[in-house]
């Protein structure tokens, strides 16, 4: 099949795809210099949501006064008031404890944790007190906390601030995972979460808070209804014929970048953007693949165990008919998340994307 | 405030327990009603026999297993007693069951958890004012903060108390839950309940310095040392730190020194790790004589013995009622396994939910 990648280029396979490689940096998708940043989306949301909602609280390390390392919650304090938007002594399990304590009391928090990597010491109460206690109680619980976690890698920070996590929390019954990955989608998906009945952690792709897109946000006290897509459902970010490139989070631009670049080779890709890792689109996948019969997930945490196997397994069993290849599988190596100058030689390239779909292409 | 220096050799062959306190209950000048001293008694008479018959319940396979607080009725319904039982609320951990009694929990709905029918038992949480029963220690404690912040930004005089053990005091939660709850002056009280044994290993392996209650100091709220064994002292201290939390004086910190006589559960063999001896002087501490002492002397009760027979009478047939209860619980629907994970079922969990339907239908 490598004549679909190849079919304008004329030139040999491995040719083809270190040309793209080198091209990479020039030929992304057009970047918006107008309209609010990701930060910016998620800090409307939250607005929204402290606005219409009495019970919701904006709580966590810094996320007061300073309005967050990443400025997400910056000016909330001020006007929503100290009871609502408030910092916390630096404990993250304490915080989400606090959580399922507020929320046993009829609030609706909103926690952030610092970073990915600051989530692990706060795995117990996340998974045997957060994710358990609706269950445990038999539904007198409900525990609508929707966990903030600034996510993935790509901005070269110290250890620990490169983590994806999504795989480990989507195997937790009672968590539901999502990861946005543009300012609109952040919006929306943001007071999605908020307004969820059940333990919501939601992955801001942090190396994407600087991106922009020419979309007018609604203001705080908007009643305007959310157009949004029910809990679970993917998005088609791009329709292709070819294969389907599978991602969320931060990775999703990065497939979009591969998909021009697979489009000047006259190969047409579609980007499913999954969006909701638990509960995850079954029927949105097997959709996707039923057009395109090929599929390639890309993420980028660790191969093994890693979300991917459970989109390939699904694909397998919903599928198996309609796949023209097997599902192939980008995604970071299992190490540890390395440190700066290794960082996007760890991350999925476009040209290890590229090549996963030259694979499939030509199976 | 805090304890004398406890002993610190750590090679010395005794356990080197505290000296039981065997003497009566003080009723001099006590405050606290004749009806008030009578109910003490009784919920501790009450729990005692629930624990013996729970006990008997596991040995005759009724129950996989129990706990059992023999011992230390006095710090756990001292305690319970001092609650507002139409504003407070209790997190328990696993071994709380006389505080359920001195909350009048539905014991056939506490038990069930025993009965290993539901984890965290069947009884309502709300409406008892007692979270489900929790099995990590120290877990809850942070809840408790969380619940007290809320009932704080609620304006409601709500006050939580948090149990958990000598064990659970090294739990990093216990630790993050205190400073949180002095930092944002919640109102809660810790309710230590020292039974010197953490399973197996003493307090002189698992407390350093040898108080927990000194440890209050360091989180800038009041610590008490109390003798866990007289119902009075715990029922008058935690009554003046609830008093304390609701007048918006911030959190306390109560040691209750008690002693588990009995195993730390079922499976568990006291004889591995200390003496009959020791457990022989801490029965002569049983805070139920030394409760009834003091109100005979006290006229407090009749001399003749008869209240005591009639509290005997009905702690047996309550005994006699859970007993009855536990054995005809219906175990649970496969169903409920699905129910309660989420507030809306996904896609995913009700074609689990199918085919494990399926597979018992066919069964």
């Amino acid at each position: 099949m490598s004549q679909l990648l190849h079919a304008d280029s004329g030139q040999g396979p491995g040719t083809a795809v270190s040309a793209s490689a080198s091209a990479s940096a020039s030929r992304r998708p057009e970047a918006h210099h107008e309209g609010p940043d990701l930060r910016q989306a998620l800090n409307a949301a939250l607005d929204r949501a402290l606005t219409e909602d009495p019970r919701t609280l904006v709580l966590g390390e810094d996320v007061g006064r300073l309005g967050g390392v990443f400025r997400v919650t910056a000016g909330l304090q001020e006007r929503h008031g100290h009871h609502r938007v408030f910092d916390t002594p630096l404990a993250e399990s304490g915080i989400m404890g606090l959580c399922v304590g507020l929320a046993m009391q009829g609030w609706r928090p909103i926690p952030e944790l610092q970073f990915d990597g600051f989530a692990y010491p706060a795995v117990d109460q996340i998974v045997n007190q957060l994710a358990r206690m609706r269950y445990r109680s038999r539904g007198a619980f409900p525990m609508p906390v929707t966990l903030r976690l600034p996510s993935f890698g790509g901005i070269q920070a110290p250890e620990h601030h490169g983590e994806s996590l999504e795989s480990l929390f989507a195997h937790v019954p009672g968590l539901n995972v999502v990861a946005p990955s543009t300012p609109a989608e952040a919006y929306t998906l943001l007071l999605q979460s908020v307004r969820c009945d059940d333990p919501v952690i939601f992955l801001e792709p942090k190396a994407r808070y600087w991106d922009r897109e020419q979309i007018q946000l609604p203001p705080p006290d908007s009643t305007q209804e959310l157009d949004a897509a029910p809990l679970g459902t993917s998005r088609v970010a791009r329709p292709g014929r070819h294969a389907t490139l599978v991602c969320w989070g931060s990775m999703v631009r990065t497939c979009l970048e591969v998909a021009e670049l697979a489009a000047e080779d006259g190969v047409d890709l579609e980007v499913l953007d999954l969006r909701w890792l638990k509960p995850l689109d079954t029927a949105g996948l097997a959709a996707s693949v039923a057009r395109t019969g090929r599929a390639v997930v890309v993420h980028e945490a660790p191969l093994t165990a890693g979300l991917g196997a459970e989109v390939s397994a699904r694909l397998m069993e919903r599928c198996f008919g309609e796949l023209r290849a097997p599902v192939q599988r980008v995604s970071g190596f299992d190490v540890p998340y390395p440190a700066g100058p290794l960082e996007h030689q760890y991350l999925p390239t476009l040209d290890r994307i590229l090549l996963a779909v030259q694979h499939t292409l030509e199976f | 405030m805090s304890s004398p220096p406890r002993d610190q050799d750590r090679n010395a062959s005794s356990t080197t327990d505290a000296t039981p306190p065997t003497h009566p209950v003080d009723l001099t000048g006590t405050d606290v009603s004749p009806e008030v001293l009578r109910a003490l008694y009784r919920d501790m008479v009450y729990a005692r026999h629930l624990d013996d018959e729970a006990v008997a319940l596991q040995r005759q396979g009724v129950f996989p297993a129990y706990v059992p607080l023999r011992g230390q009725e006095a710090a756990q319904v001292g305690s319970a007693a001092a609650m507002d039982r139409t504003s407070d609320f209790a997190f328990p951990t696993y071994r709380e069951m006389a505080v359920a009694v001195t909350l009048g929990v539905d014991m056939v709905g506490y038990m069930a958890s025993h009965r290993a029918l539901w984890h965290g038992g069947l009884y309502d949480p709300s409406r008892s004012r007692l979270a489900p029963i929790n099995a990590v220690v120290g877990g809850p404690v942070p809840h408790a903060v969380g619940w007290a912040l809320g009932a704080q930004l609620d304006g409601t005089p709500g006050c939580a108390l948090a149990y958990f053990g000598d064990g659970a005091s090294s739990e990093g939660d216990v630790h993050e839950a205190m400073n949180m709850a002095a930092v944002f002056q919640a109102p809660v009280v810790f309710l230590c309940q020292n039974n010197q044994w953490a399973l197996s290993v003493p307090n002189r392996d698992q407390v350093a310095g040898g108080s927990i209650a000194a440890r209050a100091a360091g989180y800038g709220m009041p610590g008490h040392e109390v003798d866990g064994n007289d119902v009075l002292a715990v029922y008058t201290t935690t009554r003046a730190a609830l008093a304390r939390a609701r007048s918006g004086g911030g959190p306390s910190l109560i040691e209750a020194r008690t002693y588990r006589l009995g195993p730390h559960s079922t499976s568990d063999d006291t004889r591995r790790y200390r003496s009959e001896d020791t457990e022989r002087q801490w029965a002569r501490a049983d805070p139920i004589e030394r409760l009834y002492t003091a109100m005979l002397a006290a006229g407090t009760v009749p001399g003749d013995d008869s209240f005591a027979a009639e509290v005997r009478e009905q702690a047996q047939e309550a005994a006699a009622s859970m007993r009855a209860g536990v054995r005809v619980a219906p175990p649970p629907s496969g169903e409920e396994m699905f129910t309660h994970v989420f507030s809306e079922p996904t896609d995913e969990l009700l074609r689990q939910q199918r085919a494990w339907r399926e597979e018992v239908e066919l069964g």
